[in-house]
């Protein structure tokens, strides 16, 4: 009979059998169990993991991937008009590029001599939000913009010592959720309904709930419906007349042609970077920014790391590091700012790279030309019979909301109609906002060609009665 | 011709030093580094600019200040960036203790960046995204297995973020029993990770912290002092951050459970017990494992990272939405989960790790995950071997007892002989090309050095960062000077550090580094 080889793992250099025993032999232990002393026996698991056997080679492997994602239909094999905090932009190949190489890839946590580079490019990454922003720190990424959000909410209880924060009622369900219970323990959340005529937050029932026990009015430029929000100046110039801060969640895309949230009176500003070169990813690719002016009192409450520029002993070089390290819960565990850990620094270096490839013009065009074809879908949907386009008058960036219920179709029906036409409709809303009745999200993006709005439009036209 | 000399341990590295410019610098006008597809004729003569429209405190003045540059620069400026770091690719990365530095295999980043995987949207239906549902069920189904758990979700953004999610289940439960208000005391050990104590603490609770026995060990006496009707839960790692496992572990979840206390396993140090011992069979209600770490997915200069959460049958109601089901027929995803804590980030969690996760279990199946384990464990040891033969370091805690996958080391004795600092050998370690990390604070171990050698570290690895310690300790007591005046071999010089900490001084951004140094843009 043939004895059976030892398997080889490619990944495991010392798994060959002459390394393990030279290993063994070099700390004078028999076997490996030895190391597991202290696990008691009756912790030992018996056995072997049921897991499915192993595909070795890389071959078998891909076959297998390929396989399962073969079952996908990706927005490049159909009509996508999906958005509601998740957008398709084209990715610059240069994005691709810098993020897959393995020096940033596979490094981690090095200090700002082996890992100069990270740092460099992080603080160009929060250098050149800054720009977008007018505002002078931004964080190394957290998680995304939900995260930013619910810490943006949590510093503004701490800067003011307040404890109860506005939200607008039109805010997405699942960053309602998120926001609702990060700030469960200690903090009142208060929801401000929206004006149904404009989609816009409601100013009067705004002014109504400011009281000396508000510490954040928070509100979304451009809103979760897609909605600019005109009345941005006065509702900031509201919160601080009532003594709290103006905390403004923001769409980066929109900042070559919509006024930074800071020049109508935002204290802080955070959202998400997804749409600035990352891939849709089914979700995977989103990381939070959160601006603020440079007073310590802002500046201190952040939990995130914050990448610094500094001299070092050799004249004209840069040297980076973090600043006010000590804020952070590396540095003070459960007396730190929140926490702080491993988020999205990646994710921020490609925003980096998208924000130098489009440059101050590239970011005036694609943000005017969301507009364009925003406003070109919105103008051929409304006069098809059974639809209607809720707050049509008011300015959007690239989502609109469309009501179908003069069509005597549920979304879902006409979605199922859509996907046999290889098209994917708006982000259904009925259940998320039962008020808009059967409502979906739609979204347009520049890889939408007037073709493409047009064959939406006609898809739409044959679904409907 | 004579032969070439042999090269020596350690190596003589020197760093990229591109001597690059801040990107604002690099600045030309009218400059671009992509273009955008045209709006056509059509669509410009039905709705004209509606940018222009737009009230006036609304539209921006001036076009952001963004640096105006060709594709071939911004190309070479990160590209240079990029030779300025390192990274698992490149250097021997044993040094980055707790964060499980290991080989993320090339051909689980390529299946990953599919456009089957990229260019979905999180909204489509569900019958068009049955292949990576299928991912994530069956990525769960493998973490239940290697955790005993009864359910995992993949949603948190990362480790902390698993922490909290737990923490915030536990909340929950006590909530459903009526006793969230008693409850109110988090107990963590000290070398339990920071975010334990953090995210708790975010979660609302007072936070009781375990501080080790003679032993290094988490005290008993003490946990049994801090159990009271007050207690929600006990949030610990095991192996601890020294690497010693706690054989009292399974007491510990008793003790807890009879005070009415529920258990979550910050599992951040796996990868010495996979398939060793389990969560389960040691009590725990709740654990979380980090796909970055134990799961090879790339570490990306801090993520995107993907923490996964298992709980018990008790906790199971009160995960995220959406879980992923199967009929039998068809994947979906479910949200109508009434006791569940919400949301923890959008959508579904990092996607793409939790594809390369899956790769990477289902080439190495259950044989392979147990030789990761136990590799990883020998190449610690044999570290630890190399280490104490090193003048001036130790192990600090039980004394001649082996460790399972990474050691705390202590130079303390080093420092007194020699007056030279952890954090100092850290800066000279550049210069090697390696990298190094002392520990999370405070330092409770004097003069800490973490190191965890992973599965896929070869024996000459091991033996090449040795004599990188053993040159640096030699240097300590023969010519500190060379290690104070490190790095030498590095991109860049001693950075002055004063200006992090001078609110006058400090730059977050290039904007505000011209503001405060008086230098003009441009």
């Amino acid at each position: 009979m043939q004895a059976k080889k030892p398997r080889i793992y490619p990944y495991i250099p010392n798994s060959a059998p002459e390394a393990k025993d030279a290993m063994l032999r070099a700390v004078g232990a028999t076997s490996v169990d030895e190391f597991y002393a202290d696990i008691p026996e009756n912790l030992r698991f018996k056995g072997k993991l049921d897991l499915p056997e192993a595909l070795q080679s890389e071959a078998e492997l891909i076959r297998h991937v390929d396989g399962l994602l073969s079952r996908n239909t990706s927005t490049r094999e159909a009509l996508s008009f999906l958005g509601a905090g998740c957008y398709q932009h084209q990715v610059p190949a240069v994005c691709d590029e810098i993020n897959s190489r393995g020096e940033f890839l596979t490094a981690y946590a090095g200090d700002p001599y082996e890992d100069h580079g990270r740092f460099q490019a992080l603080f160009e990454y929060e250098s050149m939000m800054a720009e977008l922003l007018n505002m002078d720190v931004v964080n190394v990424p957290n998680y995304d913009g939900f995260q930013a959000a619910a810490t943006a909410l949590r510093m503004a209880v701490r800067i003011t010592r307040r404890t109860k924060v506005l939200l607008p009622a039109n805010l997405g369900a699942d960053k309602l959720s998120k926001a609702s219970e990060y700030l469960k323990p200690d903090i009142a959340v208060e929801l401000i309904p929206f004006d149904p005529k404009t989609g816009l937050l409601d100013l009067a029932a705004l002014k109504a709930n400011l009281n000396p026990q508000i510490a954040a009015v928070y509100f979304e430029n451009p809103a979760y419906w897609g909605l600019i929000e005109t009345q941005a100046h006065l509702i900031s110039a509201a919160a601080h007349a009532a003594g709290a801060l103006s905390l403004v969640s923001t769409e980066p895309l929109s900042l070559g042609v919509l006024t930074p949230p800071v020049e109508y009176g935002a204290d802080i500003v955070c959202g998400d970077i997804q749409s600035l070169g990352m891939h849709m990813h089914y979700g995977g690719g989103h990381a939070g920014f959160i601006a603020s002016s440079d007073d310590p009192k802002f500046v201190m409450e952040f939990p995130s790391r914050l990448f610094g520029i500094s001299p070092t002993v050799v004249e004209g070089e840069y040297g980076f590091g973090d600043v006010a390290y000590e804020r952070t819960s590396f540095a003070l565990r459960e007396e730190g700012k929140e926490w702080v850990g491993t988020a999205a620094a990646l994710w921020g270096i490609t925003a980096g790279v998208y924000l130098a490839l489009m440059g101050p013009q590239g970011m005036v065009e694609i943000g005017e030309g969301l507009m364009q074809r925003c406003r070109y879908a919105m103008r051929k949907i409304a006069p098809i019979p059974g639809v209607k386009i809720p707050f049509a008058e008011s300015h959007h960036f690239t989502e609109f909301v469309v009501n179908f219920d003069g069509a005597g179709k549920t979304v879902a029906e006409i979605n199922r109609a859509l996907l046999e036409r290889n098209i994917f409709g708006g982000k259904d809303l009925s259940t998320e906002f039962p008020a808009l009745g059967q409502s979906a999200l739609y979204c347009v993006s520049e890889v939408h060609t007037q073709a493409d709005l047009d064959r939406l439009v006609a898809a739409l036209k044959e679904v409907l009665p | 011709m004579k032969p070439i000399a042999k090269k020596p341990l350690p190596r003589r590295f020197h760093q990229a030093r591109w001597d690059e410019s801040v990107i604002f610098e690099l600045s030309q006008p009218g400059q671009r580094g992509v273009l955008l597809p045209p709006v056509e004729a059509g669509i410009q003569q039905e709705v004209g600019n509606p940018a222009q429209a737009l009230p006036e405190p609304l539209l921006r003045k001036t076009p952001p200040a963004l640096p105006e540059m060709s594709q071939i620069h911004v190309l070479r400026h990160y590209a240079r960036l990029s030779q300025e770091n390192l990274g698992v690719d490149l250097n021997i990365d044993v040094g980055q203790g707790t964060c499980t530095m290991k080989y993320s295999p090339k051909v689980n980043d390529q299946l990953a960046r599919s456009p089957k995987l990229t260019e979905l949207h999180p909204l489509q239906d569900e019958s068009t995204v049955q292949g990576i549902l299928e991912v994530m069920f069956r990525l769960e189904g493998m973490l239940k297995e290697i955790s005993g758990m009864e359910r995992i979700t993949l949603q948190p953004g990362a480790g902390s973020a698993a922490i909290y999610a737990n923490i915030c289940m536990i909340r929950a439960y006590h909530a459903a029993r009526g006793e969230d208000k008693q409850r109110d005391e988090v107990i963590t050990t000290i070398f339990s990770h920071p975010s334990n104590a953090a995210a708790a603490k975010v979660a609302g609770y007072k936070i009781i912290t375990l501080y080790p026995d003679a032993d290094g060990y988490p005290d008993l006496q003490a946990l049994k002092a801090a159990l009271s009707e007050r207690t929600a839960a006990l949030l610990i790692t095991n192996p601890e951050d020294t690497g010693i496992f706690n054989p009292n572990i399974e007491e510990f979840v008793r003790l807890v459970h009879e005070a009415g206390g529920l258990c979550s396993y910050d599992q951040a140090n796996a990868n010495g017990i996979l398939g060793i011992t389990r969560a389960r069979e040691a009590g725990f209600d709740a654990c979380h494992f980090n796909l970055h770490k134990t799961f090879s997915t790339p570490h990306g200069c801090g993520g995107p990272a993907a923490g996964a959460c298992g709980v018990s049958a008790a906790l199971a109601p009160f995960l995220p939405v959406p879980t992923v089901e199967f009929n039998g027929q068809k994947y979906y995803l479910d949200y109508n989960r009434s006791q569940s804590i919400g949301k923890i980030r959008p959508f579904y969690g990092v996607t793409p790790n939790m594809l390369k996760a899956y790769a990477w279990v289902m080439t190495l199946g259950a044989d392979g995950l147990r030789e990761v384990a136990e590799i990883a464990v020998l190449n610690n040891n044999y570290l630890m071997t190399k280490v104490l033969e090193i003048r001036g370091a130790s192990a600090p805690y039980a004394k001649g007892k082996r460790r399972i996958e990474q050691v705390r080391y202590s130079w303390e004795q080093l420092t007194s002989e020699t007056g030279i600092h952890s954090e100092e050998i850290e800066t000279r370690v550049a210069d090697f090309g390696m990298h190094y990390w002392t520990s999370h604070h405070p330092f409770v171990v004097p003069e800490p050095m973490t190191l965890e050698p992973t599965e896929s570290y070869s024996k000459a690895d091991l033996d090449e960062y040795a004599a990188m310690l053993k040159q640096i300790s030699d240097e300590a007591y023969a010519d500190p000077e060379i290690i104070k005046t490190a790095p030498h071999n590095s991109t860049v010089h001693r950075i002055h550090n004063e200006p992090f900490d001078n609110p006058d001084e400090w730059a977050v951004t290039w904007r505000a580094y011209l503001r405060k140094t008086g230098r003009k843009k441009g």
